[in-house]
């Protein structure tokens, strides 16, 4: 394939991957909303009116980039393991392997598709925040920088998930016992400030904690743990995840016999 | 000489638990044939052509289509090929011009030059008026058809067909036969066919490769393998009923029913000399056909064949264990 017809390849993977989710809105656009709008009135405005200040915010500010990130994470993976996954099960994954496109043009094509939808939901939930606070953003670059290469990690792994999944439940088990308590437990709703040495020093093993604290710094100009090491951390995993799911592609892992 | 469309050599495949599916398999496929591949189920057709296609990947041995080796230019390999597996596998609740449109996009054509495509394939193939419908709705001969358009998007050179006309009525299937007629006659297009249908490979192949556990039994043409037949079996419809079957010197004649008689005819014999002793009998012939597809009879006795001599290369060993 010469270089134009691998980015035609490419642009009809990702506009039929985006095709997919906006298909089932009601499924994929719209409960995010909804969720996010009811943690936005119960802990932002409910409960946080009686905590008071995190970190020199009110509580709702502080939370607002976590819930952001939070979703633009749960919605990446889910996308591109539901739609791989899919795509096994249904064996429309052979239209592409038998065709000319390299395996990186069909990986790089789910990876696009979930952050599409990732940064799509992020940008709803955050037009949702804007009717319960006024959002400032104290370094816009580094805020989308973040926010872009979280949804392209997460994007990664939902794609290895969807390859080393036999079936459905396969493709559910990651989201609710690994994804959901590491995102809950990476500093979303609260600084990790206030928990004893050892608790944080825990919390330090946690990498979505690194995300939600560069993405809040990006919001707010705080941050609980160095920003530029963060970032680093993501490119790495970014690289390593992508180069180990490319690998698993080639060797036909769970889709060729 | 031209390149073959389908050069296979020495091609074996073993899965993880030791089961070997192809044992060898050496193959040509000529340029514009239509080319039949036939075997009972779990020979090795669609593995071999799994192989071909790259969903299945081969242990050993080497392939090339139209010249380009797989293992140096795969990508390339696979513009010229286009593949109607057995099985839907299309995403079924997307729209019917979605799926060919993607799938020319696979293969880097533009909007504007498959939109054309799309739709004198559609139409060619009656589902230009099903263009926007979810593919689930379509019947299952549509379906099939939907997979012949999609897999023509590119325009390849080898069609490759596993089963395509498997569930489908016999007026479609007629129609379906008629367009991979067309296509291979007026565009050149090489075919190759997985069938249970032997009167399907009869009617539109002009070579055929039987396989059996993986292994390559017999492959010539269907015309040369048919003048190898040595027996038939016709059915022959009386006039009237008859209580024992008549008895004519050299012929095997059965009854079947009060007005049908079966009827064996080895080589060498003529069914003139039949039709005179019924006729002196007093017997009235009205209508007469084959019992079974003349390749089916083949076919069988090919595959029975073929199990035998795999039976008997089983026993062996076991006789020598014996004798020790």
């Amino acid at each position: 394939m010469n270089a134009s017809q691998t980015l035609i390849a490419l642009w009809t993977l990702v506009l039929k991957e985006i095709k997919r989710f906006t298909r089932i809105w009601p499924q994929t656009l719209l409960p995010p909303s909804i969720t996010m709008a009811m943690y936005f009135i119960i802990f932002g405005n409910l409960i946080g009116s009686r905590i008071g200040a995190m970190d020199g915010f009110t509580y709702m500010d502080f939370i607002v980039p976590g819930l952001i990130m939070m979703s633009v994470i749960t919605n990446s993976y889910s996308n591109v393991a539901s739609s791989f996954f899919s795509n096994k099960f249904q064996r429309s994954i052979e239209e592409m392997m038998v065709s000319p496109m390299p395996n990186w043009v069909i990986l790089s094509g789910f990876i696009f598709g979930g952050m599409a939808r990732g940064l799509g939901v992020g940008l709803i939930v955050t037009i949702v925040s804007l009717f319960f606070t006024r959002l400032t953003v104290e370094h816009p670059f580094l805020t989308v920088l973040v926010v872009v290469l979280t949804s392209a990690l997460f994007s990664i792994g939902g794609f290895i998930n969807a390859l080393l999944a036999n079936k459905f439940d396969d493709i559910s088990i990651v989201p609710t016992f690994i994804l959901t308590p590491l995102t809950y437990l990476g500093g979303v709703f609260y600084s990790i400030s206030m928990l004893p040495d050892f608790w944080q020093g825990v919390s330090m093993l946690n990498p979505i904690l690194y995300m939600v604290n560069v993405f809040r710094y990006g919001f707010l100009g705080v941050s609980d743990i160095p920003v530029g090491w963060a970032l680093a951390a993501v490119l790495g995993f970014i690289v390593v995840l992508f180069i180990v799911a490319l690998r698993m592609l080639e060797r036909g892992k769970g889709i060729r016999s | 000489m031209a390149e073959p469309a389908l050069s296979i050599r020495g091609l074996t495949k073993e899965y993880g638990n030791g089961f070997q599916a192809l044992k060898g398999i050496d193959l040509d496929v000529q340029q514009g044939d239509f080319f039949a591949l036939l075997g009972p189920n779990g020979a090795g057709k669609s593995t071999t052509l799994g192989v071909v296609c790259s969903l299945v990947q081969k242990t050993q041995g080497q392939v090339s289509v139209f010249g380009i080796d797989i293992d140096k230019d795969f990508s390339k390999a696979k513009y010229q090929i286009g593949v109607v597996p057995q099985e839907f596998n299309f995403n079924q609740f997307e729209k019917v011009l979605d799926i060919v449109l993607a799938q020319a996009g696979y293969y880097g054509m533009t909007r504007r030059e498959a939109l054309p495509r799309a739709e004198q394939l559609l139409t060619d193939l009656g589902l230009w008026d099903k263009r926007n419908g979810s593919a689930r709705m379509l019947s299952g001969g549509m379906k099939r058809r939907l997979m012949i358009a999609r897999a023509l998007m590119h325009r390849p050179k080898l069609l490759i067909l596993d089963e395509p006309t498997a569930g489908v009525d016999i007026e479609l299937r007629r129609s379906m036969w008629e367009y991979m007629r067309r296509i291979n006659r007026d565009e050149g297009t090489t075919i190759i066919l997985t069938t249970h249908y032997l009167e399907e490979a009869e009617s539109l192949c002009r070579n055929i490769a039987i396989i059996n556990h993986g292994e390559i039994v017999r492959n010539t043409s269907v015309r040369e393998l048919l003048t190898e037949l040595s027996r038939e079996t016709f059915l022959l419809d009386l006039a009237g009923p008859v209580s024992e079957p008549p008895v004519v010197e050299g012929f095997d004649i059965q009854r079947v029913e009060a007005s049908q008689l079966s009827l064996v005819i080895h080589r060498g014999q003529r069914l003139n000399d039949v039709f005179g002793a019924l006729t002196e009998q007093g017997l009235q012939v009205v209508s007469m056909r084959n019992r079974a597809n003349r390749l089916e009879e083949m076919f069988v006795s090919m595959v029975e064949g073929s199990q035998n001599a795999i039976d008997q290369r089983a026993e062996q060993p076991q006789t020598r264990e014996a004798q020790v």
